[in-house]
This record gives structure tokens, C-alpha cells and sequence, in this order.
């Protein structure tokens, strides 16, 4: 009977569906919490609390904007383009989900006894494949401009894609130089690619690796990145101080939270992608008998810190509350010495910790900077971020060339 | 089995995206039909175990050159658009035209002896290099001349366009 399990658990098809399920769920959990963090996170930046009503610490908030936004009026304006209108929102958040489809989280693992990796599919061509769908998430802005029939949907729909346009040149550019390293197109040998430490503790990753340190094309790519995402300080399709809203003017409902949707999910895209190309994907950033202890650490660090702040409460649920996730803080870190678990979580912490460093950087950087100017948007692209990134390209080729 | 499917279906997107293309009134259809068309080209290369050509198909032409084309529809005025009469209405001309043309594929076809199919041969595994490093080798060695011709090429049409984009001053 047990056998017979195993067996048909690690049936392809079988596999692949809970692979999906699993990721699915945890993307769209993320998702929404991702805006939980952002709200809470930009909040403290300006001093204020953020919300505080729905849940202990607003941590139920999610639920709550999901719930009214699938139960609020579906507006479908008298003048719009329907079937266009219809279809914009869905192209949009479609290509920006199926993006998590063949990015890889950790390495091969053995659970009872399957061995499997922890990616949905290893594509050969894993990064153009999500250049390909960058490049066909233009059209859910791009139509949902023009369909709105609206003048500054059509404006915030323009400069959208003229910006993508412009900023998949750099972007593509900065990618390119960490695949000369690495040899490969395939996200999963790019990211093997980066494993071990030089001089025995350096890491071998992208942003370090010689003979091509990768530095320059990581900052590149990040600013193409923001670009790519409409976050700050590049969201000049939807800057509502010119605009109203940009593309999503006339959208309502669910249709105006799938753009969120897609926002975020390209956000977590570019992230996972970086922590890939440049960071080391899910390898430590010391080795190994110091690197297995440090998300324990860190976990304890974080739950007696919760614990302590509980045992001064600022507000009144803080006494109960505060404690409750310290605790459970604990009790994951604790999860990290099971030695049985170790070969699963340590790598997702790495990978984890590292992606989320960099969503927090999204988000900072949106409490941080004001927005540019259309033209010296533009001005960046063509005149600085292009020729610095073919630079860049040909001395890493160069050098990778002369020294490899 | 499979595959077959998959062909008819990325076929009937092909010639289904190509037919609406050359059929629809609004420009803004006729756009988006070709980008469905050139999905179906690039489905069908995927099938031919050509993953490079597959995503150069969707970054390109997909992600860039229709981007651009939908660019310069949604600045003209449609509805003025889709008014005017038409200067392509030419059913006789293009009627005979098509007719000798296609007469002329058959003929074509039939002497080479295409016509009447051979039995269904299975592609060769592959084997070697994946796909990506054989289409380099063959880009970069064999035919580097021809390669490079055709990038001087584009280079002279892009410092062209931009001089003559350029205001006189």
C-alpha cells in the first residue's frame, strides 16, 4: 500500500499538480501580503502605523481588500472597446503568474523517497522564456489604455509601453553579461553555476565571481527592473498627479486588483530573477557549518525580539498578540535544526531571505524617491542605462574570453 | 498524438491570425490578429524542437515590433480610418494574381514530386549540443560573412532613419 502511494506520487503528472498547487497557493498568499508588508512598511518610513483595524496589526487586511474588491460593483463604462477591456486585465496578471512557472527555488530534494527539484519546469531557454512573457505582459497596459476609450488611459497606456520598449534593451543587456559566466540559458545551471566560495569564504556568486565581477549589470538590471514593474520612480503610466490613474482609470472590481496582481507579480518576478542571476540563488553567503545555524539565528533573534516588545505593549492587543508570533518565530527557527527538514528549508531560507531583501528594496525605494520627468525617463534609458550596459557587456565578454 | 494536436491547433492560430489580419476593417483588430498568427509561428517552432527560435519569435517580433505597430494605431484616428474607402480594393487584379500564383506553387510542388505525400518519417532524436549552441556555431562560423552583412545592413537602415527623422536645422 505504501509502495503503491510512493509510485503513484511520483507519477510526473501526479507530481507536477501538487508542485503547482503548492506554488500556486504560496504565490498568491505572498501576493497579498506583499501589500500587507508594503502598506506597513511604508507607513513606518513615514512615521505613521499603517493598518491596525482588520486582524492584530492589520495582518488580516488582505483578506479583508479581497473581499471587497471581488464584492464591489464590476463597472463596465457605456463607451469603452468591451471585448478589449474584457481581455486587458487577464493577459496582464496571465503572463505575470505563469512567470513563477520555471523559476527555480532550491535544488534537487528527496522527500519519501521522490527525488525532485524544486522548480515547475527546467526550460533550456528558462530566461528568455521570461523575457518572452515580460515582453507579452506590455499588451494588458498597452490595451487597457487603449480600450478605456479615455484620454489619459490612452496617455498612461503610451508611455507604458513606449518605457518597457525602451527599458527590455538594458534589462536584457544587464542579463546577458552573468549568462557569460554562467554558460548556460537554464535559470537552474545559472544558479548552480554560482555555488561554493572563492578564497574559501567569498561566494561564488555573479555580483562577485571573477574574473567578471557582475556589480554594475546587477544595478542595471534593478533599475530596469522598476522600470519594467511601473513601480516608483518609474510609474509614469499611472501617475495620478497628471493622469488620475493612468491606464487602470476606468477599471473597478476585480478587473482594476488583477493589474495590482500583475504589478506584484512582476515584482516578485524580477526579484526571483535577480536573486538568480546575480545573488547566488539559493546558496549561503558563508559556508556551509556556519551557514546551516544562521536561519535558527536569525528566527530566534526575531522571536525573542517579538517577545520582548510584548512584554512592553505599546497598544493593548500588543500583550497577547506580540508573544503569539514570537513564539511561533521560535518554534520555525527550531524547525531549522530537524535534521530531516534541513536539506528542504535551509536552501528556501537563502532564497527566500534574499528575494525578500530585494521586495523590501521595492518598497523602500518607493517611500523614498519622487517620480521623473516622461522625458528624462527617456533621456535615462537611451542616453545612459543603453550605452553603459553594451559597455559593460563587452568588457565582461572580454574578460571572460581573455581569463576563463 | 500529442503532437499532432498541438500542431493543428497552432496551425489553425496561424492561418486563422493571417486570415483575420487581411480581413478586419480596424486596424487595432488587424494588429492583434497578426500577433495571434505569429503565437502560432512560434507554437510551431516550439514543436520543430526550436526553443531559440520559439522565444527570439515572442521577444522580437511579439514583444517588440508589434508594441511599436500598436504604438502608431492607437496615436491615428480609427474611426476616420476605418471610413475612407480603401486604395487596395483591386478584386479582379488581386483575384488573378493569387490564381497564377498559387497555380504556379502547385506546378512547382507536383514536379518536385511534394504532392503526393510520403509516409511520416520521425524527426531524428537529437543529440549533441542543445539547440542554442548548435545555432551558434553555425551563426558564428559558418555563415559569419552573410551574418555580418546583414547587421551592417540594419545599422545603415537605423543611422538612415534617424537622419532622416532628424529636423533640418
Amino acid at each position: 500500500m505504501n509502495v503503491d502511494l510512493i509510485s503513484i506520487l511520483g507519477n510526473f503528472y501526479v507530481l507536477t499538480l501538487i508542485k503547482l498547487g503548492l506554488v500556486a497557493g504560496v504565490l498568491l498568499t505572498a501576493l497579498a501580503y506583499l501589500q500587507w508588508i508594503e502598506r506597513k512598511v511604508i507607513a513606518h518610513i513615514q512615521l505613521r502605523v499603517g493598518p491596525t483595524r482588520v486582524g492584530p496589526h492589520g495582518l488580516l487586511q488582505p483578506l479583508a481588500d479581497t473581499i471587497k474588491l471581488l464584492t464591489k460593483e464590476d463597472l463596465m463604462p457605456s463607451h469603452v472597446n468591451k471585448f478589449f477591456y474584457v481581455l486587458a486585465p487577464m493577459v496582464a496578471v496571465f503572463f505575470a503568474l505563469s512567470a513563477i512557472a520555471v523559476i527555480p527555488f532550491g535544488p534537487k530534494i528527496n522527500v519519501f523517497g521522490i527525488e525532485t527539484y524544486m522548480q515547475l519546469s527546467d526550460l533550456n531557454i528558462g530566461i528568455l522564456f521570461l523575457l518572452a512573457l515580460s515582453g507579452m505582459g506590455v499588451y494588458g497596459i498597452a490595451l487597457a489604455g487603449w480600450s478605456s476609450n479615455n484620454k489619459y488611459s490612452l496617455i498612461g497606456g503610451l508611455r507604458s509601453s513606449a518605457q518597457m520598449i525602451s527599458y527590455e534593451l538594458p534589462m536584457a543587456l544587464a542579463i546577458a553579461s552573468p549568462l557569460l559566466l554562467a554558460g548556460s540559458l537554464s535559470l537552474r545551471e545559472i544558479a548552480e553555476s554560482q555555488a561554493g566560495f572563492m578564497l574559501g569564504f567569498i561566494p561564488r556568486w555573479s555580483i562577485f565571481q571573477m574574473p567578471a565581477p557582475q556589480l554594475m549589470a546587477f544595478v542595471l538590471f534593478m533599475i530596469a527592473g522598476f522600470a519594467e514593474t511601473n513601480r516608483i520612480p518609474f510609474d509614469l503610466p499611472e501617475a495620478e498627479n497628471e493622469l488620475v490613474a493612468g491606464f487602470h482609470t476606468e477599471y473597478s472590481s476585480m478587473k482594476f486588483a488583477s493589474f495590482f496582481m500583475a504589478e506584484y507579480a512582476n515584482m516578485v518576478t524580477i526579484c526571483c530573477l535577480a536573486t538568480l542571476l546575480f545573488l547566488g540563488g539559493w546558496y549561503p553567503i558563508v559556508p556551509s557549518p556556519v551557514a546551516d545555524y544562521i536561519p535558527t539565528l536569525v528566527h530566534l533573534a526575531g522571536g525573542g525580539m517579538l517577545i520582548f516588545h510584548g512584554l512592553q505593549p505599546a497598544r493593548k492587543w500588543d500583550k497577547y498578540t506580540m508573544p503569539v508570533f514570537g513564539v511561533a518565530f521560535l518554534a520555525v527557527g527550531l524547525l531549522f535544526l530537524v535534521p530531516f527538514l534541513q536539506p528542504i528549508l535551509l536552501p528556501l531560507f537563502w532564497f527566500i531571505s534574499k528575494v525578500g531583501i530585494l521586495l523590501f528594496l521595492f518598497i523602500w525605494v518607493r517611500a523614498t524617491l519622487p517620480r521623473f520627468r516622461y522625458d528624462q525617463l527617456m533621456h535615462f534609458a537611451w542616453a545612459f542605462m543603453f550605452p553603459v550596459s553594451v559597455v559593460h557587456l563587452f568588457v565582461t565578454a572580454f574578460l571572460v574570453a581573455l581569463l576563463k | 498524438m500529442l503532437d499532432t494536436i498541438f500542431f493543428y491547433v497552432f496551425a489553425l492560430l496561424t492561418i486563422g491570425g493571417a486570415i483575420a489580419t487581411i480581413t478586419r476593417r480596424s486596424a487595432m483588430h488587424s494588429a492583434l490578429s497578426l500577433i495571434v498568427s505569429l503565437l502560432g509561428v512560434a507554437g510551431l517552432y516550439l514543436l520543430q524542437k526550436a526553443e531559440f527560435l520559439f522565444a527570439v519569435q515572442i521577444v522580437l517580433y511579439i514583444g517588440g515590433i508589434m508594441v511599436l505597430f500598436l504604438f502608431v494605431i492607437m496615436l491615428v484616428n480609427l474611426d476616420q480610418a476605418a471610413k475612407e474607402r480603401q486604395f487596395n480594393r483591386q478584386w479582379l487584379l488581386g483575384l488573378v494574381a493569387s490564381v497564377l500564383v498559387g497555380a504556379q506553387m502547385v506546378w512547382m510542388l507536383n514536379s518536385a514530386g511534394v504532392l503526393s505525400l510520403p509516409a511520416a518519417v520521425p524527426a531524428p532524436a537529437a543529440t549533441g549540443p542543445g539547440n542554442i549552441e548548435a545555432l551558434a556555431d553555425l551563426l558564428f562560423r559558418e555563415y559569419l560573412l552573410p551574418f555580418e552583412v546583414a547587421s551592417l545592413l540594419l545599422l545603415v537602415a537605423i543611422v538612415g532613419s534617424v537622419m532622416m527623422a532628424k529636423k533640418t536645422s
